[in-house]
């Protein structure tokens, strides 16, 4: 009961989150920051320390390095490429040096066993967080869903249009840092319950579908949050009645289906959408770059024209 | 040392594999560059994963399944260039990947020890075959690659100038994207499907860093991958590790020295 409960709540703030990953374009940098849970709960094992304190710092460390190394707090996609193979590779040495540790009892069982405890951080079991770790993931989950809601308007209007913010006095850059922070614990929550790489399909999947019904930005993070819960609790129901389904791999082919799903209905509905909110949006293509400006308020406008190019 | 290093044929076997992909991989890299297309060569990659496991359930090589995901996945993503909507649907696509992955292993049961050589590669199962198709693929990938290359350069830069000039630009992103594929598919085999990136875009990126002319900046890319490669395959021999780890480390190692050099020049 507690681990459903924990598996709801990483699930809203990953989708409340999502919906700005989505939103800013840094579904790598997600991605990445997924993939660190690895190794940093693998440098924990090693080292000895609390494993959910390990991938928490490994996450949120890397968030705000990403952050730092980016331009205007966002990273470039070669840096992110390259830094992440880094720590997966650094998880690579991890894993062997704990093959290599437990291997000395002898047994090649031993090494099979460790390489279902890499599977399992790779791959996350929901099922089976325990009750303790279960009310922090919670806590930790709250806390975050509290404070992507509370910067949500400033965030928006920075991810949306970064020079008027700043005209305005918005703190972009501090934004942006702060945001890749949040992700980074969200990232490693996530990872907790659905394993380090499929982290970013509940970031991104529930998000992505959220995006494609509404562009209203404030439905849009409801409905985001919404159906990663219900995927969560969908992908657990499918799991504990289909036997040999690992509940991780359910949570995100649920959301995934979700985004399927959104994806055909904004199809279908397109034309007659096109034609009533014609005034809202121009009827190019929903992700045309170059809008062209005034074609909508700041906040409703979806797409930004492409920035400067880093090289 | 190189003598008792070249007396396993299982290691003169990853030696060569290893070079085929680290003289094919920087030169295609650096389109993915230049085409910003880090993310979703990552998730061919990735693609490449639920493609092994699926070709294991059914009792096909893993190479075949390599291939076949990787390839289906260039077919689904081969959409122009990377907007909003774009990458995020690239992540979705990846996360049912790997997600499909995790479902088609566990169902298989038993796989456990191999996921994680699947995701990170090994030297040691690397047989004569797998070197002569890698090879090919590299032959193959380069050959393809010198066919196209200017168009090709002028669509990376340029996707208005060269739709007017009458260049076929949905056609060369989509053939892009699916040499990406073979090459990842290859890769695979070396540095697993996590850490294509090792060879695939940071040698790339590397050269990048020192020089934007391609004349220059791929043999330099070409070197600092089959460096990369020959060294951590000697130091995996070494310790007994998986590669992958080795090859992140160093190629990451060279990009932040040329990121460095780059900046002091600048």
């Amino acid at each position: 009961m507690t681990s459903v409960l924990a598996g709801v709540a990483i699930a809203v703030t990953s989708g409340l989150l999502g919906w700005f990953v989505v939103l800013r374009r840094q579904v790598f940098a997600g991605d990445a920051l997924g993939h660190v849970a690895l190794p940093g709960a693998l440098a924990a094992a090693v080292l000895g320390v609390d494993v959910r304190l390990g991938l928490l710092v490994a996450t949120v460390g890397l968030g705000c390095l990403l952050a730092l190394l980016g331009e205007r707090a966002r990273a470039d996609d070669v840096t992110i490429g390259s830094t992440f193979a880094l720590v997966l590779g650094a998880g690579v040495f991890l894993l062997a040096r704990l093959a290599a540790e437990s291997g000395r009892g002898g047994a090649p069982a031993r090494r099979a066993e460790d390489g279902a405890a890499a599977a399992r951080s790779l791959f996350g079991s929901i099922v089976g967080i325990g009750r303790a770790d279960a009310l922090v993931a919670t806590a930790v989950a709250g806390g975050v869903a509290v404070a992507v809601v509370a910067i949500a308007r400033p965030l928006l209007v920075a991810s949306l249009d970064p020079d008027r913010a700043a005209a305005r006095g918005v703190p972009v850059r501090l934004l942006g840092f702060v945001f890749l922070g949040l992700l980074g614990a969200a990232a490693g929550q996530a990872g907790q319950a659905v394993g380090a790489l499929l982290a970013l399909g509940l970031l991104v999947a529930p998000a992505a579908a959220a995006h494609l019904l509404t562009r209203r930005p404030f439905l849009g993070l409801t409905l985001s949050a919404a159906i990663a819960a219900v995927s969560t609790l969908a992908g657990l129901g499918i799991s504990a009645v289909a036997a040999g389904v690992p509940g991780s791999a359910a949570v995100i082919l649920c959301a995934c289906l979700a985004y399927g799903a959104a994806a055909l209905l904004g199809r279908l509905g397109r034309a007659p959408v096109s034609r009533s909110a014609g005034r809202r949006r121009p009827p190019s293509s929903r992700c045309s770059a170059g809008t062209p400006p005034g074609a909508g308020s700041g906040a409703r406008r979806w797409s930004r024209p492409a920035g400067p190019r880093a090289r | 040392m190189l003598a008792e290093l070249l007396a396993y044929p299982f290691m003169v076997n990853a030696l060569l594999a290893g070079t085929a992909v680290a003289v094919t991989a920087p030169v295609l890299g650096w389109f993915v560059v230049l085409r910003r297309q880090s993310f979703v060569a990552h998730t061919l990659g990735v693609l490449a994963f639920p493609g092994a496991a699926g070709a294991v359930f059914i009792g096909l090589p893993a190479a075949v399944g390599y291939y076949a995901g990787a390839v289906t996945g260039a077919a689904v993503l081969a959409r122009g260039p990377d907007t909003a909507g774009e990458s995020a649907r690239t992540g979705v696509v990846h996360a049912a990947a790997l997600a499909c992955g995790l479902l088609l292993a566990r169902l298989y049961s038993g796989m456990l020890p191999q996921t994680t050589s699947l995701l990170f590669g090994s030297f040691l199962g690397i047989s004569r075959a797998q070197v002569q198709l890698t090879a090919l693929v590299g032959v193959l990938v380069l050959a393809v690659l010198a066919a196209v290359w200017r168009p090709l350069t002028l669509v990376s830069h340029d996707r208005a100038l060269a739709r007017s000039r009458g260049v076929p630009v949905t056609a060369l992103d989509t053939l892009a994207l699916g040499l990406v594929a073979m090459v990842v598919a290859a890769a695979s085999g070396v540095t697993g499907a996590l850490l294509v990136f090792a060879l695939l875009v940071t040698p790339a990126a590397t050269a990048r860093c020192l020089t934007s002319r391609a004349v220059v900046g791929v043999p330099v890319a070409v070197a600092v991958a089959v460096t990369v490669t020959w060294g951590s395959l000697a130091a995996a021999f070494v310790t007994d590790t998986p590669p992958g780890g080795y090859l992140a480390t160093a190629s990451f190692v060279a990009y932040a020295a040329a990121l460095v050099v780059g900046r002091v020049r600048r």
